[in-house]
């Protein structure tokens, strides 16, 4: 009985930097500025005028652990 | 596989995981966070009255009682506000896991994707949540002076940069290690260095309390647990979910030579 749990396995490839780059950049930076919309906007900084999205995604910012009032 | 095809996988696995952090929530986070607005709002009230009978003790005109506007109201904030939040924090955290995945799968070591997408769920949950809120806590309302959000912001950020930053060193230190020590010494090498770097960055990292006098330790606890609840649920979803699905697209070959092994 092999374990493959967590045991190492042979000749995994990785994917080529060169392809992941662009993918990095563009999703990563949404994926980050979604994390910031519900974390800090219209916190520390803001990007809108206003209180509204501090408001809305209040409880969540509290309950994901993020600095709020 | 490419990067987009580990992309849109990540982050429907995120979006499982916001309904199941969502329902816990719901069910023990939102009590708590009720109980800490009744809290703010007690206090502000015998705030108001002790100014308005002390301007009235020495003959003056009571000062006028602020009412705070509603922005958003509290159904509205604890439902589907509470649902967005969470859905775009998990949505979004399993889009930047699909990432780091298609960086460190065979980067990191020898790892089946499966096992990949868990090492790295447990090493994310410890270095992006639990470390900065060791320092840092979550906080109910009430807890907390608006005029220090900045500081906190600042202070908050920064300890979760350092701690990935000492996580991603303590893995390269590990995988250097491995072929002189083996895999078991390397990586308590690798986990004394993350540990000796972030509890002095969290020495050095400025204090904070701004718990009010009184406020219930109890809600407090509620609150930090369903706080603590709702990341665990994300990261084990995703680094369990994730794994397995990609397990299966990227290793079918690996599965059947195992299978006749
Ligand atoms: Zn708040």
């Amino acid at each position: 009985m092999t374990n493959s749990y967590l045991a190492p396995t042979v000749g995994v490839t990785a994917i080529p930097l060169r392809e992941v780059l662009p993918w990095l950049i563009f999703a990563g930076l949404i994926c980050l500025l979604g994390v910031y919309f519900v974390g800090a906007e219209q916190g520390a900084t803001a990007i809108f005028k206003g209180m509204y999205i501090h408001e809305f995604v209040h409880d969540s910012r509290h309950l994901l652990g993020f600095p709020c009032h | 596989m490419t990067t987009g095809s580990l992309l849109w996988r990540g982050m429907i696995v995120g979006f499982v995981a916001a309904i199941l952090s969502f329902g816990l929530l719901k069910t023990v986070g939102e009590p708590a966070v009720d109980r800490a607005i009744a809290f703010e709002t007690a206090m502000d009230e015998a705030k108001a009255k002790a100014e308005h009978d002390a301007a009235v003790a020495k003959g003056e005109n009571p000062p006028a009682v602020e009412q705070e506007e509603e922005l958003v109201s509290r159904p509205v904030q604890g439902g589907i506000g509470l649902f967005t939040g969470v859905t775009v924090y998990n949505v979004a955290f399993g889009g930047l896991f699909a990432l780091a995945f298609a960086i460190l799968y065979g980067r990191m070591g020898d790892y089946s994707p499966r096992a990949s997408a868990a090492l790295i769920a447990i090493s994310g949950f410890i270095a992006v949540y639990v470390v900065p809120i060791l320092k840092y806590p979550a906080n109910p309302p009430s807890v907390g002076n608006p005029d220090t959000i900045g500081l906190r912001t600042a202070i908050y950020f920064g300890m979760l940069l350092l701690s990935l930053a000492s996580m991603i060193a303590a893995w390269n230190v590990r995988n250097r290690l491995v072929d002189q020590l083996g895999a078991w010494d390397a990586t308590l090498v690798g986990g004394a260095v993350y540990l000796v770097a972030v509890v002095a960055f969290a020495l050095a990292m400025p204090p904070l309390n701004e718990v009010p006098d009184g406020f219930p330790a109890v809600v407090l606890w509620q609150f930090r647990m369903a706080s603590l609840g709702a990341q665990a649920i994300m990261w084990t979803v995703l680094g369990l979910g994730f794994g397995v699905w990609v397990e299966r697209v990227l290793a079918p070959v690996k599965q059947g030579r195992l299978r006749t092994a």
